[in-house]
């Protein structure tokens, strides 16, 4: 067994719940042990940075510290905690940035996404494919912050990444090659703006459609909230029906590795992908 | 006057307040417009992410300030990953809000500055954002429906446990060194 520190966040203990569920089922099932971080808050998400910069760095930092003293590798699913961890690391070991919380700089920061989509990784997951994914063709969606900055996530390709891309070829899927992988979602306009958020999301959900995906794959939750949930919202600003469901990549991992619990998972979508899978024989 | 006083003085200009708050060289930009080209948020600002360099560089604090664009940039640093001249364009849209957050500036969009306040008071008490508290946030902006709507809807499929997701601070036991954290920022205020 591996072993790491879990910081799930907030979404993944609200309306994430099944990123969460899903993500903690596929490391189990490739015999990685998690613990979650005791007493964790809040990363301070965008609103502490587009308020405090100095908020945006504590608060991550206060998690940080208790990650250190776990002594554990740090596993963040969430894209947006992952971004102010990174954020709050390079201003305390870059920049000498005084923090009130014994936080060193010194324990590493993974990004989930990153880890299942590392080759080595990779290798074990096909080892234990049940069902592959045959005939599903997939838009992989990647968003911003799981590949922007890369001075703090360490993508190479971060204007055309293809990591999730080649982890979904491992599991037998069809990755359909677009432009619109890195495009913003719009989240942090999600509570306030609601018509500028539906754009944004509009343009994409209907460019992913035109390219032929059966779904869209998503590794941020809250690009698959935002394309799920609402959904519902850019159909009517844009008049037509789209129909199209979102998935997180860890659910297809939990769907090819025969997982017990995917129907759990999928249940929670606003666009259920279920009579789509079933149509496909992979459910 | 120390250095730091003088960068945060309203009598500087908003030039080397910016560099001194994000230590990134607004006079740098040579107005190539890739930040502006390449923004999905584009369409609806009032001012393009080049333009607010180019206000900040001729020190027109009320024109940057008051802006509706430094409100609506969603932090997709597709900018800062572009820009020839290495500017981290999505860093300084944080300062220019934080200043104008701290200065109390006419917010160019009231309903992104107040929800950013309200995130921050409300995950000062509980910890850790508490999703159904946004409805509070709707109802004290005026709208009704939408996100209730919404957070039933994600209720009823689940997606909002009972555990974690209507009862707040689930395993955060509170402490003042956290609380005190947001004693600056509860300060300010965009108006």
């Amino acid at each position: 067994m591996k072993d790491f520190s879990y910081f799930p966040g907030c979404s993944l203990h609200g309306t994430s719940r099944e990123f969460d569920e899903s993500v903690r089922g596929v490391l189990g099932a490739l015999g990685v042990n998690l613990h979650e971080l005791e007493d964790w808050t809040c990363c301070g998400a965008t609103s502490a940075h587009a308020l405090d910069e100095k908020l945006a760095v504590e608060m991550p930092a206060r998690n940080l510290a208790i990650a250190e003293k776990a002594g554990r590798d740090l596993l963040v699913p969430c894209a947006s905690c992952y971004s102010r961890f990174k954020g709050a690391e390079y201003a305390v070991k870059e920049h000498g940035e005084k923090v009130s919380f014994p936080y060193k700089g010194e324990v590493a920061i993974k990004f989930v996404t990153d880890y299942l989509c590392d080759k080595p990784v990779v290798a074990e997951v096909k080892k234990q494919i049940k069902k592959k994914l045959t005939g599903l063709k997939a838009v992989c969606y990647y968003g911003c912050l799981p590949v922007r900055p890369p001075k703090l996530t360490g993508i190479k390709d971060y204007e055309n990444p293809m990591h999730m891309d080649n982890l979904l070829k491992a599991l037998g899927a069809e990755p359909l090659q677009w432009s619109y992988k890195t495009d913003c979602c719009g989240a942090s306009l999600m509570f306030t703006r609601l018509d500028v958020f539906k754009k944004l999301i509009g343009k994409i959900l209907m460019k992913a459609k035109e390219t032929g995906a059966d779904c869209m794959v998503a590794c941020c939750s809250m690009c698959q909230m935002n394309m799920d949930t609402r959904q519902q919202d850019a159909e009517k600003d844009l008049g037509k029906a789209i129909g199209l469901p979102v998935l997180y990549y860890t659910e297809l991992m939990g769907i090819a590795m025969g997982h017990p619990d995917v129907e759990t998972w999928l249940k929670r979508h606003f666009v259920d992908p279920r009579p789509m899978l079933r149509s496909k024989g992979l459910l | 006057m120390d250095a730091s006083e003088q960068a945060t003085g309203k009598n500087v200009s908003l030039l080397s307040q910016v560099f001194h708050d994000s230590g990134e060289k607004i006079q740098n930009c040579f107005q190539c417009q890739k930040c502006a080209a390449g923004c999905p948020l584009n369409f609806a600002m009032d001012i393009l992410p080049n333009q607010v360099f180019r206000h900040i560089q001729y020190g027109h604090r009320d024109k940057v300030l008051n802006s509706k664009a430094i409100w609506l940039c969603a932090s997709c640093h597709t900018c800062s990953t572009r820009c020839p001249n290495s500017i981290d364009i999505a860093k300084v849209m944080d300062t220019l809000r934080a200043i104008a957050h701290r200065e109390h500036a006419a917010s160019g969009d009231k309903s992104i500055s107040m929800f950013h306040k309200f995130f921050l008071v409300l995950t000062k008490y509980t910890g850790r954002t508490w999703e159904p508290g946004f409805a509070l946030y709707e109802l004290q902006s005026g709208g009704l429906g939408g996100f209730m709507a919404w957070g039933m809807k994600a209720f009823l499929k689940g997606r909002l446990g009972l555990k974690f997701g209507l009862i707040p601070m689930p395993g955060f036991k509170g402490d003042k060194k956290f609380r005190d954290l947001f004693t600056e920022v509860n300060k300010g205020g965009a108006r």
